[in-house]
């Protein structure tokens, strides 16, 4: 039951264009096999905007339609993605309560459109956004990623997303921005969790810019070809597959360059056990658990934690020179 | 430990003694240390474990050995708070399902969490200190289960009473095997530490409950009110 522990890269063995390709064609497959039960798993499919029409995959099966918002059936690496009701029911998020099967039930009626972004701090053109406006502009794509959850469970979740490059490109940092800040909003009548004071809310989160700026970096507002739910995140969240879920903060309602590097909840709670960078590492534990392995939610046994979650391809360069120990 | 330890100036046992029936007593005790196994059935059969259930079952059976272990730590501090004698047999009857539970959250963790991967456990219980303290706990247990009978009672005379004292020790390494499982800080006091930190508290209030001047003064206290 166990996965082999080494994994040779994808991007390795294969050109990424071919790559890519193949993947839309399993995309297209996926959703001709899987078009039947694809409404039942997404309730609400949201119609591609106008525009966004992605290239046919060069097959000789005929050519399904593809949208940005088809769907997969697993990650790169062949896993399959967790089901619509594993990832819609087991949150954590501890705006509305520390039980992951309860965020579900206490978020139902929690109000996620309209939703308005604020961009500010060192731009030269800061702006707040509606998430409707941002969805228009940016056009998001499917992204399938490993969550990899600090308490060492995981799930293959497809976010419906676009990078936070592009965003932070059209509000232009200035010379001097260096870290991006994120806050949730701050509602504590309609998110229980929030009356509790035993915790610096809002919830903020940081990242180094070119973290930020990196391609796999994602603000998400969708999931599995539908809306994002309000447990998810919704109305837009962050996700940067190789770092701990914590850091992936939902409910985004204020993004905000900074020369400093920003105070983060879970580093004000235990500074000496959650650190700023919180990348996914087999060989840093967790002062208090072990990060070696984790639980795939849906299998039996453990696997083994793979280091960047299994992006260290596409990430570790950015770390290039750090000690991961010292800067965990 | 059946007996309560004497309390020199009080009035006689008849005086002392509350009488209540108790014929309802030892099943209720026997519901309460079921019902856990009830409730995890009923989650079981209505899809209720949520999407990672071995994590839940896990929990499930830890926070249920030590809410026993300190609902049997409490009937000590009941007794000399009312006088309800009937209570007393049943703090064993407490303290055996607490193991019970304890040995079953062990048992889930080993065979179900880490398929029995001893190597691993191992070494997560030498690196890990809230393993430590949660296999401390556990220890106690054991021993003090393997005592309870009346032929250790005998065998150990006066060093049983001490021995057993050692379920106060068990109920803090608990908790502190709880506190530091969850995301938060003592230190800070902050995180997810209300349930660990009012259970710390349980404990402590009920040891105080314990040393023989507060006892004491509580046993009396009882006796006033009754006037």
């Amino acid at each position: 039951m166990k996965k082999k522990t080494e994994t040779i890269p994808s991007s390795e063995i294969t050109p990424k264009d071919l790559y890519l390709s193949r993947r839309k064609f399993l995309k297209a497959a996926g959703l001709l096999a899987g078009g039947a039960v694809l409404a039942a798993c997404a309730p609400q499919l949201v119609q591609p905007p106008a525009g966004t029409d992605t290239p046919q995959a060069n097959t000789s099966t005929p050519k399904p339609v593809i949208t940005p918002f088809s769907r997969a059936t697993s990650d790169e690496l062949g896993d399959p993605l967790n089901s619509y009701k594993d990832i819609t029911n087991y949150n954590n998020y501890y705006e509305f309560t520390t039980d992951k099967a309860g965020v579900a039930v206490l978020a139902k009626d929690f109000p996620t459109s309209p939703w308005d972004v604020q961009v500010t701090g060192l731009v030269h053109r800061p702006r707040t956004y509606s998430v409707d406006e941002l969805i228009r502009k940016f056009a998001p794509e499917e992204r399938v990623y490993r969550l990899r959850c600090v308490e060492a469970w995981s799930m293959v979740i497809p976010w419906l997303g676009f990078p936070l490059w592009k965003l932070l490109k059209e509000v232009e940092p200035t010379g001097n921005a260096r870290y991006v800040r994120f806050e949730t909003i701050y509602q504590p009548e309609k998110m229980p969790g929030q009356r509790i004071p035993l915790y610096p809310w809002p919830y903020q989160e940081g990242l180094r810019l070119d973290e930020a700026m990196h391609d796999l970096t994602i603000l998400a507002t969708g999931l599995y070809g539908g809306e994002l739910p309000p447990q998810n995140g919704g109305g837009i969240r962050l996700v940067v597959p190789w770092k701990y879920g914590f850091k992936s903060i939902k409910a985004i309602v204020k993004i905000e360059l900074t020369a400093e590097q920003p105070a983060t909840l879970w580093s004000s709670v235990a500074p000496d056990e959650y650190g700023f960078y919180a990348n996914v590492n087999p060989r840093v534990d967790h002062p208090r658990w072990s990060q070696r392995t984790e639980r795939r939610i849906g299998e039996f046994g453990r696997r083994d934690t793979l280091l960047f979650n299994g992006y260290a391809e596409q990430v570790a360069q950015l770390y290039e020179g750090m000690d991961l120990r010292l800067y965990y | 430990m059946s007996n309560l330890p004497s309390t020199p100036p009080l009035p006689t046992r008849a005086e002392r003694a509350v009488k209540i029936k108790t014929g309802w007593l030892r099943p209720g005790i026997h519901l309460i240390g079921v019902f856990p196994l009830l409730q995890l059935a009923a989650f079981w059969f209505n899809d209720r474990l949520t999407a990672n259930p071995i994590q839940w079952i896990e929990q499930h059976f830890g926070r249920v050995a030590l809410n026993l272990l300190v609902a049997s730590l409490a009937v000590t501090p009941v007794v000399t708070l009312s006088g309800w004698k009937g209570l007393l047999p049943h703090r064993r009857t407490l303290g055996l399902y607490s193991f019970f539970y304890f040995a079953l959250h062990f048992l889930t963790f080993a065979a179900l969490d880490y398929g029995l991967d001893w190597r691993e456990i191992l070494r997560l219980t030498v690196e890990k200190p809230f393993i430590i303290a949660g296999a401390l706990a556990g220890g106690i247990l054991l021993v003090l289960a393997f005592t309870s009978f009346q032929y250790w009672k005998k065998r150990l005379g006066k060093n049983w009473r001490r021995l057993h004292k050692a379920a106060y020790l068990a109920g803090g390494l608990a908790v502190l095997h709880y506190a530091w499982a969850v995301k938060g800080s003592l230190a800070t006091l902050s995180g997810d530490i209300l349930r660990p930190l009012g259970m710390g508290l349980l404990v402590i209030l009920l040891l105080l409950l314990r040393l023989p001047p507060i006892r004491r003064r509580a046993a009396s206290w009882r006796h006033v009110m009754k006037r």
